[in-house]
Parts: C-alpha cells; structure tokens; sequence
C-alpha cells in the first residue's frame, strides 16, 4: 500500500525526476521486494475470498461458479425472504440490547477496576477478561448446558424469544467494553478529578463532567465493537438459538447447506457492510488524533 | 504588606504513609492573611503532601488544620474555602477557556449570566480577554496555566494554593510569570500559597518561607533573613551557594564567639553564648574577595590556588583550592565589558572577607 511513498515526489514539483533509482536504506523494509512480496500475499489470501463473495452477489447465475453478468436481482430476493428478513431483524434487535447493556456493564466494570481498591481485585480483574480467551465453542456450549439446566423458558413473545440469546451475547461482548474503556483510562490525569472536586464538584458532578466526557471516545469504540461482535457472532448464537430465534448468521449457514447461491452472498454482503461500518467509526472513536479535533469559529 | 489574622493554622501535623514513611512530620505553622507563602524544599521533603492536607486531599494522620479558624478534618475539598493550581494545571481537555474558568461556579449552581461575567473578568485578569473560545490544545504552556490561574480566582477562594506552578515553562516565562504571580497576588488581595524546588522562585516572590527537609520545617523566615541568617546547615546549603567550614569554639566574650577554623586561624563572628564545641562556619561566595598580597590582618584570610573559573556572563564563579583541599567559591561580578575575571586557573590567591560577614552554624 504505501510501496510508492517512500520515492515519492517529495521535493518541489518544477524538479527533473531523476531515473537512477536510490539505493534502499537499511530501514526502508517497505521497499524491499521481499517484504513487498509478503504483504501482498497476505492481503491477497485475507481479502480475495471476500472481495469474490461481494463480486459473485452481484453476479445473474443460479450457480455462483461462472460469471454471467450484472444484476441486483438476489438482492432484491434476499429482500423478500421472509425468513432471511426475520433473522436479520432478529439480529439487530439483539445486537441493539446487547450494546446498550454491555456498554453501560463494561463502563461500570472499567470505572469500578480504576477508580477503588478491594480485596480479590487481581482474581476479578483475571476472571472478567475470560471471555476474550475462552474459545467460544466452549463459550456456547457453557450457555446452551446452562440455559438448558436453569429451565430458561422457551415459547415467549417475540423480543423475549431472544433473551437467551441476548443474555449469552452480553455475557461475552461487555469485557471487550471494559478493556476498551479501561485503555482510555489508563490517560486520564488524576489531576483533573481533584481539580474538579477543589472547584466544588461533587463526585457524581466530577463523574458526569470529566470523567465521562473524557472516556466518551473509549465508550463509543466499545459499544461499536459489542454490536459487530453481536452482529456477526455465530458460534454462541447456534448454541443458544432455539427455532424460532434465528439470527442472520444461523440463517446465512443454513442457506449454505443447501446451496450457495447468490441470494446468500447478498446476505453476507449486507453483514460485511454493516460490520465494517461499524468496525471503522470504532477505529476513528479510539484514534488519538481525534481529541485534537476541537472546532473553532 | 500588613500581616492580619493566621488563615491557615497547621497544627502539629504529621502525615504517615503506610508504617514507614512520614511524609510530613509534627509541622506546627501560622499562613497569615494576604502573604505570600512558599513551600520550599527538595524532591520527596513533604511540602506537596502539606499542600494537598491543606486543600483536603490527603487526611492528617495527626494533628489539626484549621482555615479562617474553622477546623478542616471533617471538610471535603468540594466544600474548603481554597483553591489550587496544579503541577499539571489540570485544565479540562473537553470544554473552551470559557468553560473551564465557569466550571466551580456552574458545579455551586451560579446563575448563568454571573457565570459569564465572572468568567469574562476572570480572564481579564490573568490576560486572556477575548480567548475564552479556544479550546486548552490551541493555547501555549503559559496561556494553559493562566487558565488554571482564572479558573481558581474565579471562585473568590480565602487561599490560592499553588502546586510547583511554574516547572513546566522555560526559563524565560518562568521569569515573567514570577512577577506577574506577584501582580496578581496584589491585585486581588487572595493569600498565596506555593509549593517550589526552586530557592530563586520562593525568594524573589514570597513574603515568608518555610524551608523543609524529612518532612520537617528546619527554618520559617522572610527570604533576606533565610539568605543572610541560615539557621542551620541544611538552609545554608539549600539557599543559594555557601562556603562551609568546620571548625570549633575556643571561646566566647559577651555577643562575640571566638572560633578556630584549620587553616584560617583565630576570628571572632557576632553570635549567642550557647555555641560550643564543633560548629560550622559558612560564608557566601560573594562576601569573599580576592586579593594578591596578603590582606590585612582584620580580614579572614586562606591562601589557594584557582582550579576553576566558571562564567555566567553576569557574574563568574572563581572556585580556589587551598593546601588542605578545601574548594572555597568566590562569585565576582563583571561589572565592565572588558574586565575578565582577571584571575586564570593555577593563580595563586588569597580568599579574604570580614569576620562579620560569616555566619555560625551550630547544627
């Protein structure tokens, strides 16, 4: 990607570009053909497969093998799925509830973890970060063997048909908040807090002024990571669902059985889209560079 | 300036940190109303753990504060009569100039328009009229401070509390900001209280200082007394440069003590009938002279040999060793552009001043 840079018109533009190539640096890696060679096929492996299922949803071919030209046709049929319409709705309404709670969970996790001192802090602290590294095969088979063992009743009007699911979902995504969180945190000047209360702050008016304003960056980034989580998550979410809470991703893997046509690359094209959205505004929340960006008239 | 009413009195405060550290240890002292107070000591001597018991960050381990006598140990910070600077200045990163100098007025509920008004004058004061718009990442180190200055002397407190205040500015702001905290101070009438490191800072701005070392005070007094009469070796380093020797008593007349210091042979200096025994004799760079011919016998006098000249433009240290080893310093000013110190390494001198002019130092 930034393979042209380094030589790159970097003097005033009325200079005669000289043919001789310079000689590579001993740090210019990027210019090395190797290293450029390395990331290509790494990009090329993580993102062809991908860039091939948005190209083929788009493709006018019952079969999704050879190309037969442009149509929005499995669009417009995904669209008018029912069931495929239902799972999607069903995945925005748990991943809508699962941000709002894993979010406040994860601020309060962080802020608790920061802000006192208590016994068995270390072992909570060890013990919240678990679901980050526990393999979420077990993850889902924990939720589905526990859900089954509490009796978790099944048969309840719609949004409540996804309770489970919601649960399960927000037991997961609320440490990525706090860690999240928890990251911005690590920056705030302590000074800012005592200057607040020597002003005559409350703690709660300290709370609601400085601090929270301070982490709204960290906040946004992760209640944006809980909702792709939630979004996309398919392995806890097969464990759990029951027939008649199925989420888009259940939906997509079922249509896969079948057969791939079309109609799922359309589907799967909307998730990406929806993901990497979020993923990016995410990305830019919890850049540095955005603190400084202070509008002035 | 008229010394009124004690504002702050610490009484025999001490302050432990766990079992083994005493940060601050049974310091009894009076801040009158309308000084300028200085906290002054090295890294680590306690002044910054006094400085936060007084704004009510930290809670005596023992002892009593009382502000405009009223006893602080149940009193939040939130609710003390005071207000602080910070090392860091702590100007809140979200909110315009404006915003933060309104902000203790809007947490007490002021109405909106006093807010505006004060803040306004507030900046005014501390000349960043017409900033309160900017947000702190567009202000210089300087305008940031000035902004912890008016957001603090907005709420009217009893005692501005100043944290190392001006650590983080160049040499040259440093300067100017001394002088004009001193402007400010006398403009609004508020008693300052500030914490250093830097003897330069406490003297030439505060009324009084106190000098700590261990978590102690080792000497309360106005700064030409703290310069001229150290009352102990510890403040006579601290403050500006000293000579010191080692020497002993050999007798005592009246206000006169008789001292004998090795290589500087017999001298009386003014001082108090308790001396005995081992003392220390110091003398400031700039009471010394140099002469070539031996100086007349009224004078103190030890031969040397120069083994450094440093030059400050200003003034040039000349530093003389003489036959034991000692390093005496002897601070010349350069009075005229031409005149060199007109001494170079390897001269040999005389280091000579008045008997009076040195001081006793019994501990």
């Amino acid at each position: 990607m930034s393979a042209g840079q380094g030589a790159g018109p970097a003097g005033g533009g009325k200079r005669i570009v000289l043919r001789r190539r310079e000689a590579v640096g001993p740090l210019e890696y990027t210019r090395r053909w190797w290293m450029r060679l390395t990331v290509g096929a790494t990009f090329l492996m993580l993102y062809a497969p991908i860039i091939l299922l948005v190209v083929y949803s788009f493709n006018n071919s019952r079969r999704n093998i050879v190309w037969r030209g442009f149509t929005f046709k499995y669009y417009e049929k995904a669209w008018n799925n029912e069931s495929l319409i239902e799972a999607f709705v069903n995945s925005l309404a748990i991943a809508v509830v699962n941000t709002a709670v894993a979010t406040i969970l994860g601020v309060l996790v962080a802020i608790a973890l920061w802000r006192f001192r208590f016994p068995g802090k270390a072992a909570y602290e060890g013990f919240m970060m678990l679901p980050i590294v526990i393999p979420e095969i077990c993850m889902g088979v924990a939720m589905m063997a526990f859900f089954a063992r509490i009796g978790w009743p099944t048969g309840l009007p719609w949004p409540l048909t996804l309770s489970n699911i919601m649960i399960a979902h927000i037991a997961f995504s609320f440490p990525f908040v706090a860690v999240t969180v928890r990251g911005r945190l690590v920056g705030f000047n302590r000074e800012l807090e005592d200057a607040s209360k020597d002003l005559g702050a409350s703690e709660w008016q300290t709370m609601r002024y400085i601090v929270l304003p301070y982490l709204r960056p960290g906040i946004i980034a992760g209640a944006l990571i809980a909702f792709t989580l939630s979004l996309d998550d398919f392995v806890i979410t097969f464990f759990t669902a029951g027939p008649n809470s199925v989420t888009l991703p259940v939906k997509i893997f079922s249509m896969v059985r079948f057969s791939v046509t079309p109609e799922v690359n359309a589907a799967s094209t909307v998730l990406i889209v929806i993901t990497v959205i979020a993923t990016v505004l995410a990305m830019r929340f919890q850049s540095p560079s955005r603190r400084a960006g202070g509008e002035e008239g | 300036m008229a010394e009124g009413q004690p504002i702050i009195r610490i009484r025999e405060v001490t302050k432990r940190f766990g079992q083994t550290v005493t940060a601050v240890d049974d310091v009894s002292l009076d801040i009158h109303e309308g000084e300028f107070f200085a906290l002054l000591g090295p890294s680590g001597c306690g002044k910054t753990t006094l400085l936060r018991m007084i704004a009510g960050f930290e809670t005596p381990s023992e002892g009593q504060i009382l502000i405009d006598g009223q006893d602080m140990s149940k009193v939040a910070p939130n609710r003390r009569p005071i207000n602080m600077v910070f090392q860091s200045y702590a100007v809140f990163p979200h909110m315009t100039v404006a915003d933060n100098v309104g902000y203790g007025l809007k947490v007490t509920n002021v109405p909106k328009a006093e807010i505006r008004e004060r803040a306004e004058e507030a900046l005014e004061l501390v000349k960043l009229g017409g900033l309160g718009g900017r947000k702190p990442d567009q202000l210089s180190g300087g305008q940031r401070q000035r902004v912890a200055l008016a957001r603090a002397l907005v709420k009217r407190p009893k005692v501005l509390l100043l944290d190392e205040p001006l650590s983080a500015l160049d040499a040259k702001l440093r300067e100017a900001m001394q002088l004009e905290l001193v402007r400010l101070q006398h403009a609004v009438g508020i008693t300052f209280v500030i914490v250093t490191h830097d003897q330069n800072e406490a003297l030439s701005m505060a009324n009084r200082i106190a000098v700590m070392e261990h978590g102690k005070v080792r000497q309360l007094a106005p700064p030409s007394e703290l310069y001229e009469f150290p009352n102990c070796r510890f403040v006579a380093d601290f403050i500006g440069k000293m000579n010191l020797f080692e020497g002993r008593v050999a007798g005592i007349s009246g206000e006169e003590v008789l001292v004998e210091v090795k290589g500087l042979g017999r001298f009386s200096l003014p001082g108090e009938g308790e001396a005995s025994g081992e003392v220390g004799i110091a003398v400031r760079p700039e009471k010394v002279r140099l002469r070539r011919e031996k100086p007349d016998e009224d004078m103190v006098a030890v031969r040397g040999k120069v083994s450094e000249v440093a030059y400050y433009g200003g003034s040039s240290f000349v530093y003389v060793t003489d036959d034991t080893g000692r390093t005496i310093s002897v601070n010349l000013q350069n009075e005229a552009r031409t005149a060199e110190p007109g001494v170079t390494i390897g001269d040999e001198l005389w280091c000579a001043w008045k008997p009076r002019d040195s001081l006793l130092l019994s501990t």
